[in-house]
């Protein structure tokens, strides 16, 4: 029986002002799973993750062929409604990247712009988000303070919170763990758990080694391109192209 | 021998500059002293209450406090929307293009106009064409133009130096191009854009050329926007230069300075709390 899909991604080329950056990605992502893509700075994560969101529209120069389908529906489909589409997938990136607001406004800042404004529907939004996040019990009693004075791993489930207040469908998370210790990144990744079951993550691991220890399934990206793509047992233990296993077994990288 | 030609050379640039340092705050000391030595025996607080009397040889300068009050407030009222908004354009709504070299060649212009051309210009055109005559209105109006180079370059800098993060998360979740203006540029930018304000409310303040021409000199209580108006630096200035009271003068000028200190004191207080409070 064929899976259900999420995100089919369709010959996709991403080119920079003078520079490519993605070559002719082909890939399908299901839903409730965690796909991990991982490879080599400079390989084209991070721009295939804007792609999908169209972050990639805020940067000045930029052009793509092929297409990338949510549900079916090109993302770039004339009658798709850009801020819908980012509320639908929200995106973490590699820092925390806090507002210089409360805690609270900081989760509420997507309802609220979305058209919530009742008080007592925010707070309820915002604690789900927050507990949904793994972070409520900790933050629970300031709200109201500012979300600059968190730490490093608390920021970053804060912005994990901000995303999950719009209740999206799609997760991106850009290397949340970059910067962390080890036990924050031990409660992101329980978290990513937790998240699994109701939403579909697209996850670049900090390492290799987290990629094995969380994601489902896993493609391999070098210059631009996808190597290698599979369940993570298979690209991991037995990868089919030298590259991505001289790359896992630390050859390079 | 070359350690000691360069331990000399670092000698000497220390005291050059902690000279240039110091003689800004003489310079502003020496100002002060003098205006408030001279002035300070004239200001009780019917000085402040009480309209003039014989051309300002007597009693105190009120109309002359309400005046300056409401052109101040005239043209910020009209300067920072349009400033702000300018700055917004410059730097959200358009990238770097012949439109916003345009733009930034022009505010460059503007900044280098000296005030009594804004006067001419506000005379010309507020009071005679626009039939606006000598008004708190026309005289804010020609001030706002003068003030308009500084509050679109303050805010630009401000909204420069936001982290580029905060416009992506804000546009990550949704939000649209106004949304992140409203919500996110304009509340990190407030700091640096109420600097450039209060800037301009010291030029404001202080302007005499670009004022006499454009606001008058009537020493009357001002009843609306079109009344005439003396600013405090007008009356400073008349009763300077035509010898009609020294005493005064300094008076007005001692009061000039307290002020712009109260304002200025008042300001930084509300902004350091508004940016503890967001740290």
């Amino acid at each position: 029986m064929p899976r259900e899909t999420k995100i089919v991604i369709k010959d996709f080329n991403f080119y920079y002002q003078s520079s490519q950056a993605l070559r002719n990605i082909s890939l399908t992502i299901h839903p409730r799973e965690i796909f991990a893509i991982f490879g080599p700075a400079g390989s084209g994560k991070t721009t295939l993750l804007k792609s999908l969101n169209r972050l990639t529209d805020l940067i000045f120069g930029t052009r793509h062929t092929g297409t990338i389908f949510l549900d079916g529906a090109d993302i770039h489909g004339p009658q798709l409604s850009l801020t819908h589409l980012r509320r639908r997938i929200g995106m973490v990136f590699d820092l925390p990247t806090p507002l210089p607001l409360s805690v609270f406004d900081n989760v509420a800042y997507g309802p609220k712009l979305s058209g919530t404004t009742q008080k007592r529907r925010l707070a309820e939004i915002v604690e789900k988000a927050l507990r949904a996040a793994v972070l409520w019990e900790e933050v629970k009693d300031r709200l109201h303070t500012s979300a600059l004075r968190l730490s490093g791993g608390q920021q970053q489930r804060l912005c994990i919170a901000r995303i999950l207040a719009l209740e999206p469908e799609v997760l991106l998370l850009d290397n949340p763990c970059s910067g962390l210790d080890p036990i924050s990144t031990a409660s992101i990744e329980a978290t990513l758990g937790e998240l699994k079951k109701e939403y579909t993550i697209v996850l670049v691991p900090h390492t290799v080694q987290q990629a094995s220890r969380v994601a489902d399934r896993a493609g391999f990206f070098l210059n631009g391109e996808v190597v290698e793509e599979g369940p993570v047992y298979q690209v991991f233990a037995r990868p089919k192209d030298k590259r991505t296993e001289d790359y896992v077994t630390g050859k390079f990288g | 021998m070359v350690y000691r030609t360069r331990y000399i050379t670092q000698g000497i640039a220390k005291v050059l500059i902690w000279i240039a340092a110091l003689s800004t705050i003489g310079v502003m000391i020496l100002i002060l002293f003098q205006v408030l030595a001279e002035g300070l025996p004239v200001l009780h607080l019917r000085f402040f209450l009480d309209p003039p009397k014989s051309m300002g040889r007597e009693g105190g300068i009120l109309p002359t406090i309400i005046g300056t009050f409401a052109l101040t407030v005239v043209a910020i009222l009209f300067a920072t929307p349009l400033g702000v908004g300018t700055a917004i354009f410059l730097r959200e709504y358009t990238r770097e293009s012949r439109i916003s070299r345009l733009i930034r060649f022009g505010t460059d212009c503007l900044a280098g106009v000296p005030s009594i051309i804004f006067g001419l210009f506000g005379f010309v055109f507020f009071v005679i064409f626009l039939n606006m005559g000598w008004s708190i209105l026309s005289g804010g109006l020609t001030v706002a133009a003068m003030i308009l180079p500084t509050i679109i370059s303050t805010a630009e800098e401000a909204i420069k130096g936001i982290p580029p993060s905060y416009r992506e998360v804000s546009y990550s979740l949704g939000g649209t191009r106004w949304q992140t203006v409203t919500h996110t540029i304009l509340p990190s930018a407030l700091p640096g854009i109420c600097t450039g304000i209060l800037l301009s409310v010291g030029r404001s303040i202080g302007e005499t050329a670009a004022v006499i021409l454009t606001a008058g000199s009537s020493l009357l209580m001002p009843t609306s926007l079109f009344s005439p108006i003396r600013t405090m630096s007008v009356h400073f200035y008349i009763l300077a230069r035509e010898g009609i009271s020294i005493e005064m003068a300094y008076g007005t000028g001692a009061a000039l300075i307290l002020l712009v200190l109260l304002v200025n004191t008042v300001a930084n207080w509300l902004l350091n709390r508004y940016i503890r409070r967001r740290a």
